[in-house]
C-alpha cells in the first residue's frame, strides 16, 4: 500500500552532480557563444571578463562540457533506446501538450520526448564538438582549410541553436510537470509521481522491490 | 579617422555616423607596368613601422612567402605561359578594400571592423576580440592574425595618412609609377587609357579587376588578361562572400535569435494555458490532473492553503 512518505530514489549523487555540472557548463557555453552570434546579445562577454576573454573561455566551457556530458550520456544512454511503446506515446503527443491525461499510453522511466530530445542532444554535443575544435583558435584552426571553417562555423551555430532551444524546453518541461525537479535537485520522487507520469518504470521498480 | 565618416560598423545593426560623407577613394595597381622591385613592401614596412622577421627564401622570388601581421603587402610572382611566350605576372597582394567586405560581416566584435565612407576597410585592433571570423569572411584570403596578441591586421590603405591628404606608402614610393592613387572615378579613367594602350599592344584582353561579387573594391587591378584573374597568383575570378558566411551571418542571425524568443515565448504560453502537471490521489488511484483545470486549480489551491 502506498502512502505520501513513500517516496523513490530517481538520481543518486553521483549522477545529479554529473547532470548538474553538465547544466552549469552548458550555461557558460551557451551565454559565451550566444554572445558572439548576434550584436544584441554582445554585452553578454561582460559576465566573462569582455570579448577576447569571452573568445578564450567559450571552447574550454565547451571542451569540458563535452567531457562530463559523455559521461553522463554513457550512464543513461540505456534507458533511453526507443520502445514500441514509445511510438504510441508520440502518437499522442498532442494528448501529452494539451494535457488529456486518460489518453496518454504509458511510458516507462523516460517518455518518448525525453528520449529524443536525449539523442537530439548527444547529436548536437557531437557536431558542436567536431566544429568547435576546427574552429578554436588558435589551437587547432590552423590544421582546416578556411572551406571547412566557414562550413564548421555555421554548422556550430545551428547545432548550437537547437541544442539551446531543445534545453529550454527541457527546463520547461522540468517545471511543467510538478515533482520533476525534486528529482534532479534532492534526488527522490514520490511514488504518486512515478506511478502517474511513467508507470512502466513503476512497476519495474515495485517488481525489483518484490524480490528483495 | 573622424568618426563622423563611417559607412559601416562590424555587429553593428542601426545606423553609422556618416553625416559627411568623403569622395570614394581607390588604389590602382597597374600589372603590366610592375617590375617586382618590393619597394612597395619596404614602404609599408617603414611607414606602419613593421619588422617581418627574416625568413627563408622558399625557391621564388616570394619573399616574404605570405602576408603575415608583419607583411600586410607581398608581392606574388606567376610565371605563366600565354601566346607562345613566357610572362612573368606580378601582383602586389594584400587587402582588396571590398564595397561589400566579408571580414566586416562575419567580426563579432561592435566596432573592430570600419568601413570609412572614402571606402577604406580598416582594423581597429583595441576591439578585436581574436575569433579569426573575418578570415572565414574574406573571399581574398588577407587577414592575419598575429600569434603574440591575438589581433587581426591587414593593410589599413594608409588611412592615416588618406586622412590628412597624402597617398598611401606603396603609392608614393613606387619607381614606376604602377601604384596610383585617388578618387575611385579617376581611377577608372585612368585605367581605361592604360587599357587601351595595352590593346594597342595586343593584349586585347586587358582589362580592369573591380569585381562586382563583392559590390567592387577600392584596390584595384588593370590586368593584361583580365579574363583570367587566376593567371595571376589565384587572384579570383569572380570573388564573393561565401554562401555559408552569408547565412550565418545573413539570415541566421535574426531569425536564430527570433526563434528562441519564439521558444520562451511558447513555454510561457503553454504555462498560462494549460498549468502545471499536479498528481492527486483518490481511493489509492492516481491521477494528473492541470493546474489550469478546475480540479488542478483546487488542488495547487488545497496546496498552498496547507503551507501557510
Amino acid at each position: 500500500m502506498m502512502n505520501e512518505n513513500d517516496m523513490v530514489l530517481r538520481y543518486t549523487p553521483l549522477q545529479r552532480s554529473n547532470h548538474w555540472v553538465v547544466a552549469i557548463l552548458f550555461g557558460l557555453a551557451a551565454f559565451s557563444g550566444l554572445a558572439l552570434f548576434h550584436p544584441a546579445l554582445f554585452w553578454l562577454t561582460n559576465l566573462f571578463g569582455g570579448g577576447a576573454w569571452t573568445r578564450i573561455l567559450h571552447p574550454f566551457f565547451g571542451a569540458v562540457m563535452f567531457l562530463f556530458f559523455l559521461i553522463l550520456a554513457l550512464r543513461f544512454m540505456g534507458h533511453n533506446f526507443l520502445k514500441s511503446y514509445d511510438f504510441k506515446w508520440l502518437a499522442h503527443i498532442k494528448d501529452v501538450i494539451v494535457g488529456n491525461e486518460d489518453k496518454i499510453p504509458p511510458v516507462g522511466r523516460y517518455n518518448a520526448g525525453q528520449k529524443v530530445l536525449f539523442w537530439v542532444m548527444v547529436w548536437c554535443m557531437l557536431a558542436l564538438l567536431v566544429t568547435g575544435v576546427m574552429i578554436w583558435r588558435p589551437y587547432f584552426n590552423e590544421y582546416f582549410s578556411i572551406d571547412l571553417r566557414r562550413l564548421a562555423v555555421l554548422i556550430h551555430a545551428l547545432s548550437a541553436w537547437v541544442l539551446i532551444a531543445g534545453i529550454m524546453v527541457h527546463i520547461y518541461a522540468a517545471f511543467w510537470v510538478k515533482g520533476t525537479m525534486r528529482g534532479m535537485l534532492s534526488g527522490w520522487v514520490s511514488r504518486y509521481w512515478a506511478k502517474a507520469h511513467h508507470p512502466l518504470w513503476h512497476d519495474e521498480i515495485s517488481e525489483e522491490k518484490k524480490h528483495l | 579617422m573622424a568618426m563622423l565618416d563611417i559607412q559601416r560598423r562590424s555587429a553593428t545593426t542601426t545606423e553609422t555616423p556618416k553625416a559627411r560623407s568623403l569622395p570614394q577613394v581607390a588604389k590602382l595597381i597597374d600589372v603590366s607596368t610592375c617590375i617586382g622591385c618590393k619597394a612597395c613592401q619596404v614602404a609599408c614596412m617603414e611607414w606602419n613601422d613593421l619588422r617581418e622577421e627574416v625568413g627563408h627564401n622558399v625557391g621564388v622570388y616570394d619573399n616574404p612567402a605570405d602576408l603575415s601581421d608583419q607583411s600586410w603587402t607581398v608581392m606574388r610572382y606567376a610565371e605563366v605561359e600565354e601566346n607562345g611566350k613566357l610572362e612573368w605576372l606580378i601582383r602586389k597582394d594584400g587587402c582588396m578594400h571590398c564595397a561589400d567586405p566579408g571580414c566586416l560581416k562575419a567580426c563579432p566584435s561592435p566596432g573592430a571592423i570600419i568601413q570609412y565612407t572614402n571606402g577604406i576597410v580598416d582594423f581597429q585592433q583595441e576591439h578585436c576580440i581574436g575569433c579569426g571570423y573575418c578570415v572565414q569572411g574574406c573571399p581574398f584570403n588577407i587577414p592575419r592574425i598575429s600569434q603574440k596578441d591575438n589581433k587581426a591586421y591587414k593593410c589599413t590603405l594608409c588611412s592615416d595618412r588618406v586622412n590628412v591628404g597624402q597617398a598611401p606608402a606603396c603609392v608614393k614610393t613606387c619607381p614606376t609609377g604602377a601604384i596610383h592613387f585617388g578618387t575611385k572615378e579617376d581611377m577608372k579613367d585612368y585605367a581605361e587609357e592604360r587599357i587601351a594602350d595595352l590593346k594597342s599592344r595586343g593584349y586585347d584582353k586587358a582589362g580592369l579587376y573591380d569585381p562586382q561579387g563583392v559590390g567592387g573594391t577600392h584596390v584595384m587591378y588593370v590586368l593584361h588578361h583580365a579574363d583570367q584573374p587566376t593567371l595571376y597568383s589565384a587572384l579570383p575570378n569572380n570573388p564573393t562572400i561565401s554562401p555559408t558566411v552569408e547565412l550565418w551571418k545573413g539570415v541566421a542571425k535574426p531569425l536564430g535569435l527570433a526563434g528562441l524568443g519564439v521558444v520562451a515565448l511558447g513555454a510561457f504560453m503553454h504555462f498560462i494555458r494549460r498549468g502545471r502537471k499536479v498528481v492527486t490521489v483518490e481511493n489509492g488511484h492516481v491521477h494528473v490532473e492541470n493546474t489550469a483545470d478546475q480540479r488542478g486549480a483546487a488542488v495547487e489551491a488545497q496546496a498552498e492553503e496547507k503551507v501557510s
